[in-house]
């Protein structure tokens, strides 16, 4: 039996796509099995980044409203073997077309087959945000260093505690070092003073993971970037090793400055 | 014909005192004011204002019939009704007032969006961030950060105060009274209350509130050993 793991953020444009897509390439990668589902009706893009739009036939809206089943709708994804698999959304209907129930029912099929499910969230609070979690066991909390998603980000974690769900991980996607140096954005040990959350990888700001995605290849398969190193590292977190953060993903001396804080004031 | 006094009025320094009996119909109550009162209309000059107190005993009135009895005793209002006691309180109101000066502890984060409301004093054992609300019928204490707003005394009682570990809020309020974050670029680096003072929201050390606010002390007696 697998894993639903979500991607959440709250606000939109912060990476969820993108981390969706190359932490489930990189469990791919690490020989798991593998499905994407892509949640964002009416506004896919997981395909996209992926490069399997052209192959969707049938999509997660006719699932669940048994216009077909799981299986026809699956795109297998052809460079990983048999290990990756993206249960597209629909790109006309709305995202009332599918229900929290409907969703729950669909990712319990798909935990028989896959060791991970990764669900692509929308952005927003409402409908789409609901059925995103409904089937979820763990969820990854994405946030870049700006003030506005750390706030979204907060409002997400508070609404995830209300779920029967495991305590949500945090990603902080888009750091760049030489503008945290200046002092022009939030540094890590900010975001998580903040959000209180175990952190589980940093990724850096990279062109990469643009040029990627327009090709459809995920930077996880370009071994050098240093974005495709952080995602490897998220996906050996999840897996349960205990990988250290990277010098890149900078600053492990936040949390033990923290934790040092922390007892310096009991005392 | 002897008949019982249901209506005693007792003139004092600070003027009308009514005692109303509690076992009479309240009907029989009404009809009495209006007649002593009206036998001493003369001696109330309508250019005094004269201050009335009532004591209702162990009868307990609906708000309908406080309204009444302003009104029999007051008919051209030139009284000043300063109160109207009694020895009794419903369940319900003596429920609310034992869940407002309770303490209750909470230990958690209030996130962005939330809101953590309690009728008593609010013992917080955690941060308030950017965007998440605390608020209490008595007092706020809270040991982390505050970041996001705290309303204390938020039924309306002013002598309510907010302590916190890091005050630096999105917003205080106590009671009636508002007020944004301070505007200051470094936070202090220790614990710090807020509370009214000459209808102005002050915000200061923790030090300052065994003067402004003695009355915090209430399980002191007693408990305190210097031995
Ligand atoms: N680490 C990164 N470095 C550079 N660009 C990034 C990074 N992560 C995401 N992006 C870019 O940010 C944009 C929004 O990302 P996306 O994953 O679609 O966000 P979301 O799904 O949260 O709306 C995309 O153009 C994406 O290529
Ligand atoms: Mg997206």
């Amino acid at each position: 039996m697998g894993e639903a793991l979500v991607i959440t953020s709250g606000k939109g444009g912060v990476g969820k796509t993108t981390s969706s897509a190359n932490i489930g390439t990189a469990l791919a990668l690490q020989g798991k099995r593998v499905c994407l589902v892509d949640t964002d009706i009416g506004l896919r893009n997981l395909d996209v980044i992926m490069g399997l739009e052209n192959r969707i036939i049938y999509d997660l809206v006719d699932v669940a409203g048994g216009k077909c089943k799981i299986h026809q709708a699956l795109v297998k994804d052809k460079r990983f073997d048999d290990k990756l698999y993206l249960l597209p959304a629909a790109q006309s209907s709305d995202k009332s077309a599918v229900s929290p129930e409907q969703m729950k029912k669909i990712v319990n099929d798909l935990k028989q087959e896959f060791d991970y499910i990764i669900i692509d969230c929308p952005a927003g609070i409402e409908q789409g945000f609901q059925n995103a979690i409904a089937g979820a066991d763990r969820a990854i909390v994405v946030t870049t260093p700006e003030v506005s998603a750390v706030r979204d980000a907060d409002r997400i974690i508070g609404l995830l505690e209300k779920e029967t769900i495991e305590p949500p991980k945090l990603l902080i996607n888009r750091i760049r070092t030489s503008m945290v140096k200046k002092g022009e954005m939030l540094d890590v040990d900010e975001v998580t003073n903040i959000l209180a959350i175990e952190l589980i990888g940093i990724v850096a700001d990279d062109e990469g993971v643009i040029k990627a995605a327009n090709i459809g290849e995920p930077i996880v398969m370009n071994p050098n970037s240093k974005a495709s190193i952080a995602y490897r590292n998220i996906a050996r977190r999840i897996l349960g090793e205990s990988v250290p953060l990277q010098q890149l993903e900078e600053q492990e001396g936040g949390m033990l400055s923290r934790l040092k804080r922390f007892f310096g004031a009991r005392a | 014909m002897g008949r019982r006094q249901n209506v005693t009025i007792k003139g004092t320094k600070e003027g009308l005192l009514l005692h109303l009996n509690d076992t009479c119909a309240f009907s029989d109550l009404v009809k009495e004011i209006e007649e002593k009162l009206f036998s001493h209309a003369n001696v109330l000059k309508d250019s005094q204002v004269v201050s009335v107190r009532v004591h209702t005993g162990n009868r307990l009135l609906t708000s309908e019939q406080e309204d009444i009895l302003k009104e029999v005793i007051n008919p051209k209002k030139n009284l000043y009704i300063a109160s109207i006691d009694s020895n009794v309180i419903l369940k319900e109101e003596a429920d609310r007032m034992k869940r407002e000066s309770e303490v209750t502890v909470v230990s958690k984060i209030v996130r962005s969006g939330q809101i953590l409301k309690v009728d008593g004093d609010l013992l917080l054992v955690g941060d308030v961030n950017p965007g998440g609300k605390v608020m209490a019928g008595g007092n706020i204490f809270i040991l982390g950060k505050l970041q996001g707003t705290a309303h204390a005394g938020c039924y309306g009682n002013e002598e309510a105060v907010i302590c916190a570990g890091t005050m630096t809020p999105m917003q205080l309020r106590i009671a009636g009274f508002i007020d944004r974050t301070p505007d200051r670029t470094e936070p202090a680096n220790e614990s710090e209350c807020a509370y009214i003072q000459n209808n102005r929201l002050m915000i200061d050390r923790l030090l300052v509130l065994r003067k402004v606010r003695p009355n915090l002390n209430r399980f002191l007696e007693g408990g305190l050993s210097n031995g």
